[in-house]
């Protein structure tokens, strides 16, 4: 037996943190992006995506409770992150000369690969503009005050938040911040999916590829769902 | 008919010893027949070098016939070469092509420290192996070989892990610089066989801290140790490690 506190910092422990954290953020960006598939069907006066918002925001404590488990997991997925790459960086002091190629065959190698902190990085810092931008606002109050009020089904007066998605992404420069983060979201679920899977041993030799393919659809389905709100809403106010 | 000779530029590490700098050195190696293999290449030019007074190029080699594992260093940012599943050992001059410059550079990871030129110290890897990459035996009569049946799949799988030479190529291939490849092998070999099975907790738990241990980085999963490795030890390996190191969690047997 292995002390649980001993295991989460082992090379391997480590890694079924960052996987089962990994897994966890990535079913939460498909519950986001479905629910942001209404902004596409805003119906009169977006109300289809207000009462979408209005549903999570009448759960009241329950919400902040999710919300709360989503920072968690978040900043568990980042700290075993970077804790683990400042290691691995550690562990090779001095690069090749050349620089390290590829043999091809049965390997993985990539930019994106090589590169899952960059991109999870930029990914943490998308997530700190976008969570001021739509969440941190709102709670603040100045939503309601620059794009008024919407009234849900339970006759309750909140802030017009399809108002606001339609402001921001009236603008070219949010639509082009937006659009590129979500390239990184790309990149990182490219490698990032089926490398899940692989550190928790949820693989056989017959599966790896199939799974590293299904990991390009998912990279591919969710970036390009994501990239096409803001494009869409851009095309519509103009 | 291709030719029998080439001329290679060799760029070669040198490092005087653990707490030398180290640098690149140039050298000509003219006339090679393309028959010879990479380390035969090399001994030509140690024997130039030596007669005209100068150090030669420490490497390391032993069977030379791919199959001891003490022989590897990094070609043109490759490790073992160009080709896949050889040893540098068993590479031959005829991968590469006249007037070309080839760059020789030791495995680079902190747990492998420069002895010499190209000889780095692989004594972290017999640390994991010492930490319980063995089976027991106890004294008394020895038992009948046949007398644990193991099944035909089951043996070769164990097999295909056993056929790791230790060589430390998949440590110096992997941009993490991580030992999971070998660990993972030697773990996967020993826990599908019933000899094994007894210290099958204790030995993945053991021999994964002491990879944390000496320093080696964390598997990010990118495999190029599978395709430098001169066994082609298959990255599944490294998932039968993590479940035996979950199982090592949760039980002592
Ligand atoms: S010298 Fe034995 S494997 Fe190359």
């Amino acid at each position: 037996m292995i002390p649980l506190k001993r295991a989460l910092s082992s090379p391997v422990g480590r890694k079924f943190v960052m996987s089962l954290s990994g897994i966890a953020l990535v079913l939460f960006v498909i519950v986001h992006l479905l629910g942001n598939l209404t902004l596409f069907f805003p119906g009169e006066d977006g109300e289809n995506f207000n009462d979408y918002a209005a549903f999570f925001a009448d759960l009241g404590p329950v919400l902040y409770i999710i919300e709360l488990g989503l920072l968690v997991v978040i900043v568990v997925h980042m700290a075993w992150g970077i804790s683990t790459w400042l290691k691995n960086r550690n562990a090779r002091p001095e690069n090749y000369g050349t620089g390290q190629q590829s043999k091809g065959g049965p390997s993985n190698l990539s930019l994106l690969s090589k590169n899952m902190i960059f991109t999870g990085g930029t990914l943490g810092i998308f997530l700190i503009v976008h969570l001021w931008h739509f969440r941190v606002r709102k709670e603040m109050g100045s939503v309601k005050e620059e794009y008024g009020t919407y009234e849900t089904a339970g006759g309750r007066e909140v802030a017009d938040l399809y108002a606001m998605v339609e402001g921001s992404f009236s603008s070219p420069g949010w639509v082009i911040f937006y659009v590129a983060s979500m390239f990184f979201l790309g990149f990182h679920l490219r490698h990032g999916f089926w490398s899940a899977l692989q550190s928790l041993g949820a693989m056989k030799p017959e599966w790896s590829k199939g799974i590293y393919a299904i990991g390009l659809v998912v990279a591919v389905i969710l970036a390009v769902g994501f990239m096409g709100i803001p494009i869409w809403m851009f095309i519509e106010a103009n | 008919m291709a030719k029998e000779t080439i001329t290679v530029h060799l760029k070669v590490w040198r490092q005087n010893g653990p707490n030398d700098q180290g640098r690149f050195e140039t050298y000509k190696a003219e006339d090679v027949n393309v028959h010879m293999s990479f380390l035969e290449m090399l001994d030509v030019v140690n024997e130039d070098l030596v007669r005209a007074g100068d150090d030669p190029i420490a490497f390391d080699s032993d069977c030379r016939e791919g199959i001891c594992g003490t022989c590897g260093f990094v070609i043109n940012g490759q490790a073992h070469g160009p080709e896949p599943s050889t040893t540098v050992c068993q590479l031959h001059m005829r991968s590469f092509k006249d007037g070309e410059t080839i760059t020789i550079e030791p495995w680079r990871a902190r747990p492998f420290p420069v002895i010499k030129d190209l000889v780095v110290d692989r004594d972290a890897f017999d640390r994991i192996i010492s930490a319980g990459g063995y089976v027991s035996v106890g004294t008394g009569p020895h038992q009948d070989a046949n007398a644990a049946k193991v099944g035909k799949p089951l043996a070769d799988r164990a097999f295909d892990a056993a056929a790791c030479i230790g060589c430390g190529a998949c440590v110096a291939a992997c941009p993490n610089a991580a030992a999971s490849l070998f660990t993972g092998a030697k773990i996967t070999h020993l826990s599908l066989l019933p000899q094994g099975k007894p210290e099958r907790s204790r030995r993945t738990r053991r021999m994964v801290h002491q990879m944390e241990k000496e320093g080696f980085g964390n598997c990010s999963n990118i495999g190029e140790c599978e395709a430098v490795c001169p066994k082609d030890i298959s990255i599944d390996n490294i998932a039968k490690m993590k479940r035996e190191y979950l199982r090592a969690i949760f039980t002592d047997s």
